[in-house]
């Protein structure tokens, strides 16, 4: 277990270091502030479209992170140590996973309620938007390390990750976006089955992924 | 000394694709306990292709390597590529912790760390990050990777590499001391290497 903590604590220290964790939030900050450009300022309107856009916005600040989660360890030949390992390589890649959802699913989290204010979010749908995107956080991380992994080999992958991921974040993005817009439509309940539903997705995709992204990055070195 | 820490590497028959062409096929080697083995050849040869196929990190078409009665596995042995596989946001220290944390067996214990730091040059280094380093100085800090996990099987892709003089020399015998020991170090290089013992030189398949 000793292998599992240091990647981890090495991960977040990493994203620290490197400043992905601020860009991100930044990113979020700043697609938010063009919005009531785009649609006009009229605050009702803003309100019912706030819980979605911050998902949409959220899933696409995700996606900016994502070509960086291991291309960095192609790169510099990380990748060779990981495999040298004493311990499964999948059980090394489930640690990035978790250091990915801690470096940046819990800082989007904490700053959803001052990011909310910027599209006028009704205080009502807060909570359970904020809930919703810490239960999905580990489908997300997962999924998107799966076309993160698929696409490491390619030069500039950005876009071709977001590809390959975006039909993955769909079904995540329908439960997410329904689990909040049930709080802003009915007073504030939180749609515990929606919730479910993203707990379930979450685990089996924390589950499975580290599966099929070692066996992608084995596929790497060949 | 029981048989384990006796056996040789033995390698039969491997053979390596690359694309549409087998670039090495049928290649058969030994490499007693205690031998430097040097792999030598032109450009695009296969040389770093076999280090990695031996470390694991390439499938092979045919063939297999034995170290003694055992297949070989990864957790016998080390290999030290061109990509240093440091993180060069992360002190010395942090990358030495993490390499050892990654590569020892779970109840191994941390070797004297100061040391260590000492034997590869870089103690006044140690809290600078990775980035800061010059070329020479990653290697000696990718190195130290073979000091603090003890493994039978050392790969070493051109290992004098950015190395200065004194450096060459450190390197040399510290592999000496491991080749003693029972070890085994398959380098490739282009230029004659001090330490080795005996030579493979890999052909261009036509």
């Amino acid at each position: 277990m000793r292998a599992f903590y240091r990647v981890l604590y090495s991960d977040v220290l990493l994203a620290w270091r490197q400043g992905s964790i601020s860009l991100v939030v930044a990113f979020l900050f700043i697609a938010l502030t063009l919005v009531p450009f785009g649609v006009g300022p009229e605050l009702a309107l803003l309100k019912r479209l706030a819980p979605g856009l911050l998902w949409v916005v959220i899933v696409l600040a995700l996606l900016l992170s994502l070509d960086r989660l291991f291309q960095s360890d192609a790169e510099d030949g990380g990748f060779d140590q990981l495999m040298l390992s004493a311990q499964p390589l999948e059980l090394l890649v489930l640690a990035k996973l978790i250091a990915h959802y801690i470096s940046l699913i819990i800082p989007l989290s904490l700053v959803l309620p001052l990011a909310g204010f910027l599209v006028n979010i009704d205080i009502k749908a807060l909570w359970p938007l904020i809930l919703s995107v810490l239960v999905a956080g580990p489908a997300l991380c997962a999924l998107g390390a799966i076309g993160s992994a698929l696409s490491v080999s390619v030069r500039r992958a950005g876009l071709l990750t977001a590809l390959i991921v975006m039909p993955l974040y769909v079904p995540v993005l329908l439960f997410g976006a329904n689990a909040t817009q049930t709080a802003l439509l009915g007073n504030g309940t939180i749609a515990f089955d929606a919730i479910a539903i993203l707990a379930a997705m979450s685990v089996a995709a924390i589950l499975l992924a580290p599966v099929a992204i070692s066996a992608a990055l084995r596929g790497l070195s060949e | 000394m029981d048989s384990e820490t006796q056996a040789g590497l033995n390698v039969h028959q491997l053979g390596i694709r690359r694309g549409d062409s087998m670039i090495i096929s049928n290649l058969s080697f030994e490499a007693p306990r205690e031998t430097a083995l040097m792999v030598s050849g032109p450009n695009g040869v296969g040389k770093t292709s076999l280090l990695r196929a031996l470390a694991g990190l390439l499938t092979c078409e045919t063939g297999h390597a034995m170290l003694g009665n055992d297949a070989l596995e990864t957790h016998m042995l080390h290999y030290v590529g061109h990509r240093e596989g440091l993180k060069s946001q992360l002190t010395v220290m942090e990358n030495l912790n993490f390499l050892f944390d990654l590569l020892a067996e779970p109840n191994a214990k941390l070797p004297d760390i100061d040391a260590l730091l000492h034997y590869i040059g870089l103690f006044n280094k140690r809290h600078q990050m990775v980035s800061d380093l010059s070329a020479g100085q990653k290697r000696r800090a990718a190195f130290s990777r073979l000091f603090m996990v003890p493994r039978r099987l050392w790969l070493l892709d051109e290992p004098y590499t950015a190395l200065d003089r004194s450096g060459r020399d450190w390197l040399s015998g510290a592999v000496r001391a491991h080749c003693k020991t029972g070890g085994i170090v398959i380098a490739a290089s282009h230029e004659p290497l001090d330490f080795s013992s005996q030579n493979l030189v890999l052909e261009v398949l036509v």
